[in-house]
């Protein structure tokens, strides 16, 4: 894989960026009502709402308007939050190491699922155990994420005191002990997806000839399976991976919600609830960031496993 | 059976009874009926026959390569030891080792996510004691010896990265690699252009010179045959039905079908020919009945062929049929 | 013959495959029974407090235990799926229509349509779904339209990417060739012709879809989100019940098996269509 195609493809990333500062842009634009006064409440006098305008830069023309906020964002300033009175990057970066713990953790639990689970499968296609595998996945796929946290939640943390009940740790291991359960519950719907594509893939590939061929080299089974099918396989369900990277930030939102973490998922619900928009504009940049990010690095290992994609 | 040459060496290879089925024991499907077929040290056995015949089936089956659902039986002697009973650790020491295959699609036979110089090293590592650089140094040295320009720089390429050609002389270098006495060919040229299948041929014959091998080559063209191999068996509906030296057959065949294949080649020279070809189709899996598979398409048959299936009977020195009506096709 | 057909005429799955179909679209058809009628099935009244038998767990007069109002929690689980299957059809209808639409002129006429088309994907995919849809339900307020509508306004981009595909694939077919040939129009083209063969994987989507509307409108409901109480939806019967899953754990789990089941029917219905589009292809 060459420089060159990792640089063309940040280039890309540009505009798709751009385009999504616009959006956002004209999306909080668009909200109904004015931000100003419905802060201000009672006290929305004309005068007021003018001098909060004049200070927001909120009273210039929309070009105006972009500008700024470009500019601003570039400089790492979202604006402050209407309702805490801090800076929104301050906000952010507090929260965001703990959401990003929680989905890295998330994306690991869900691969160790689901990589032995697919091979079983696909080895042992049809039998009553791929069956059986299948149909387990298909029911973890089928509840909601919610649903999964407060039923881990109430019977593993509350009944069994194995787990603490939420809450964020202090140490590293202690984190880790805070957050399995989380991790947990966003791992199961992702390892479900996850699964179901490697085992096809797997399919796939262990009919395939060169497996034979390998085979007929007189190379063990194990070697076989490790570097002949499953890098192959892997293939397909990287680019799944970072797909389905949206739901699990998605999912994370809820997850925080239930098992009450500090992380940037509740303040998210929380600055809906109150109606703080520089809070909901900057998250929005950022995740579409931290997204996109995901995207690049996916299709990257895609490009490493896969040497056909990079020599064009 | 009547296949020794003249000079009585041991057979390296002896095919008895091969038999690979399908389905229940209720409702088998038998797709390779009861193979029989040696191979001599140092000769290129071709294995003819439409699809269906089951001869990739036969070849894959020497190797143990045949999954199940499938039931695989009969014996396959290679140098006196049965594969068929062999320990698992031991066809893989044969497989690659001894007996090296090659595959008619050379892209879908080449992984394509490693490098050729890699897929050839995966063979020494398991095969040879060289080290690292011994086996970098085989590796260029392998590519050299099927006819690849420039192999010090091609050994970091990808399948992809190659022509149709050259992808087919990758994969036998990586079968090759390390030294196996016999090279067992599923179609090798079929999917190539008449040019370079020309040229793959040649490198086959040569190799089988350069590194005393024998080859057993199944192939569907009788120009290919006639070009390559010294003795043939010709398989139909999963069984030999005719086996002997090249030249013999096809001066004088001794079976109805091997005759129907041999005239339904198109003949230069003369203008307009009408071209010849065998009526009907052949057997579905389904559709097994007791006697000859070929008696519902034969100009000779009698109803002695349909009572059993004819046995592979020697008919005349060092050739074999399966043919009840031989006298009658002979004098065709 | 090969050996892949060889072996799949030993494996006969095409019956196992069959019932996956059978199995999901009678399930399917009890869940819409169970919608349309739900009187039917219980008797109890899903509205009314009976502070005599707050919180009692399962038993015979209460299969699936009552809550802290009393209200017998089978009712309000069946009666709460007419909302649910209201959701999942109409989170999806809309996406479904005009995104086929879209899906079948962008992938037939391509140039700059499809230019902007694939830009607007890229931006789609972007965007953790869920987020965007919690953020136009907080801007419109909450309730079951407002979600309604966000769900449309980005859901209908994976259908129409979906149609936009196979009707580039029939493009190229043989019998559009023979159409043109004959000189039919390129209305009659497209819609007579080329949607009708390009829609099924848009259809087994929607199955799918379904029940992803599902899991995502008992999201919402669960997070205040989306239908409002009194109003019974399966997440907001979750909701009400998670602040005492220690001691009545019933009043929550069972909506979420509810919940479940309408998944694995949808899932099982999706299935089974796409091995029968499949097989008679």
């Amino acid at each position: 894989m060459s420089l060159n195609y990792v640089v063309v493809r940040l280039a890309q990333i540009v505009p798709t960026f751009f385009l999504i500062m616009v959006v956002i842009f004209v999306l909080v634009r668009l909200l109904p009502g004015d931000p100003t006064s419905a802060v201000l409440g009672i006290h929305a006098t004309d005068e007021a709402v003018e001098r909060i305008n004049a200070e927001l830069g909120l009273d210039r023309s929309i070009p105006v308007q972009f500008g700024l906020f470009f500019e601003h964002f570039l400089r790492g300033d979202l604006g402050d939050s209407i309702i805490l009175k801090v800076p929104v990057m301050r906000l952010i970066l507090e929260r965001l190491p703990v959401t990003l713990f929680l989905t890295g953790f998330a994306a690991l639990l869900a691969v160790i699922l689901a990589v032995p689970m697919a091979l079983v499968s696909a080895i042992r296609r049809d039998s009553l155990l791929d069956n059986t595998i299948r149909a387990g996945f298909q029911v973890g796929l089928s509840m909601p994420v919610f649903y999964i946290g407060i039923v881990l939640l109430t019977f593993l943390a509350a009944k069994l005191r194995w787990f603490p009940v939420g809450g964020f740790g202090q140490t590293f291991t202690d984190d880790i002990y805070h957050l399995f359960l989380p991790a947990l519950t966003l791992a199961l719907s992702l390892s479900a997806v996850l699964m179901r594509n490697l085992r096809s893939s797997l399919i796939d590939v262990l009919d395939a000839e060169y497996v034979d061929f390998a085979r007929a080299k007189g190379l063990r089974n194990r070697l076989v399976l490790g570097r002949h099918v499953l890098r192959n396989a892997l293939i397909s369900t990287v680019a799944l991976f970072g797909l389905n990277i949206g739901t699990l930030f998605g999912g994370a939102v809820i997850t925080e919600s239930v098992f009450a973490i500090p992380g940037i998922g509740r303040l998210l619900i929380d600055s809906i609830y109150g109606r703080d928009y520089p809070v909901i504009q900057g998250l929005t940049l950022v995740l579409a960031v931290l997204v996109s990010l995901v995207f690049l690095v996916t299709d990257l290992v895609q490009a490493a496993l896969d040497p056909r994609v990079s020599h064009r | 059976m009547n296949q020794a040459p003249a000079g009585g060496r041991e057979p390296l290879l002896s095919v008895r009874g091969l038999r690979v089925a399908f389905g229940t024991p209720r409702h088998e499907l038998v797709a390779v009926d009861g193979v029989d077929f040696d191979v001599q040290p140092g000769e290129v056995l071709g294995l003819a026959g439409e699809s269906g015949s089951g001869k990739s089936l036969t070849l894959r089956s020497i190797l143990r390569l045949v999954k199940p659902p499938a039931r695989v039986g009969g014996e396959v002697f290679w140098r006196g030891r049965d594969i068929m009973r062999m320990a698992q650790a031991e066809v893989r020491r044969v497989r690659g080792g001894e007996i090296a295959m090659i595959f008619q699609e050379p892209m879908s036979a080449l992984n394509p996510v490693l490098t050729v110089g890699m897929q050839i090293r995966e063979n020494l590592e398991e095969h040879t004691d060289l080290d690292g650089a011994g086996r970098q140094a085989r590796a260029v040295e392998l590519l050299d010896l099927v006819g690849i320009p420039a192999s010090k720089s091609r050994i970091d390429d990808y399948p992809h990265q190659f022509s149709g050609g050259m992808r087919q002389r990758a994969m036998i270098a990586i079968a090759l690699a390390s030294n196996p006495r016999l090279l067992l060919a599923d179609e090798p040229t079929t999917a190539l252009d008449v040019t370079i299948q020309d040229q793959i041929l040649k490198l086959i014959l040569r190799l089988r010179r350069d590194l005393n091998m024998s080859v057993v080559l199944v192939t569907h063209d009788l120009g290919v045959i006639a070009q390559t191999c010294d003795r043939l068996a010709v398989m139909y509906a999963g069984r030999v039905v005719e086996a002997g030296p090249v030249a013999d057959i096809f001066a004088q065949p001794r079976h109805a079908y091997t005759l129907g294949l041999l005239n339904s080649v198109p003949r230069g020279g003369a203008l307009r020919q009408p071209l010849s070809s065998i009526a009907g189709q052949p057997p579905l899996l389904s559709d097994q009945q007791g006697g000859c598979a070929f008696a519902p398409r034969c100009p000779f048959v009698v109803p002695e062929c349909a009572v059993a299936k004819p046995p592979l009977v020697g008919i005349a020195p060092m050739h074999d049929s399966a043919c009840l009506q031989h006298r009658k096709v002979a004098q065709r | 013959m090969t050996f892949a057909t060889l072996t799949s005429a030993t494996i006969s799955r095409a019956v196992g495959r069959r019932w996956t179909l059978i199995i999901g679209s009678i399930l399917l058809g009890l869940l819409i029974l169970v919608a349309l009628v739900p009187g039917f099935f219980t008797s109890y009244d899903p509205l009314a407090f009976d502070y005599k038998a707050i919180m009692q767990p399962p038993s015979a007069a209460h299969p699936f235990g009552t809550d802290n109002f009393g209200r017998d929690v089978l009712t309000r689980v069946i009666w709460a799926t007419r909302i649910d299957i209201q959701i999942a059809v109409f989170s999806t209808v809309f996406p479904l229509v005009f995104g086929t639409i879209v899906g079948t002129l962008t992938g037939y006429y391509g140039g700059w349509l499809d230019a902007i088309f694939g830009r607007l994907v890229d931006l789609v995919i972007t965007f953790p779904f869920l987020v965007i849809v919690i953020a136009i339900v907080a801007v419109l307020g909450p309730g079951l339209v407002n979600m309604y509508i966000a769900v449309s306004a980005i859901g209908w981009v994976f259908y129409a990417q979906l149609v936009r595909a196979e009707i580039r694939v029939q493009k190229q077919s043989d019998y559009a060739a023979a159409a043109r040939v004959l000189g039919y129009s390129e209305m009659r083209l497209i819609f007579r012709h080329l949607l009708p063969n390009s829609i099924t994987p848009a259809i087994v989507y929607w199955m799918t879809d379904m029940a992803l509307a599902i899991l995502l409108g008992s999201s919402l409901g669960y997070l205040g989100l989306g239908a409002q109480p009194p109003t019974a939806e399966w997440g907001v019967i979750i909701a009400d019940g998670k602040n005492f899953m220690s001691t009545a754990w019933w009043m929550s789990v069972f909506p979420g098996i509810a919940i479940v089941v309408a998944g694995v029917t949808f899932s099982m219905v999706g299935d089974g269509l796409a091995d029968l589009f499949r097989r008679r292809r």
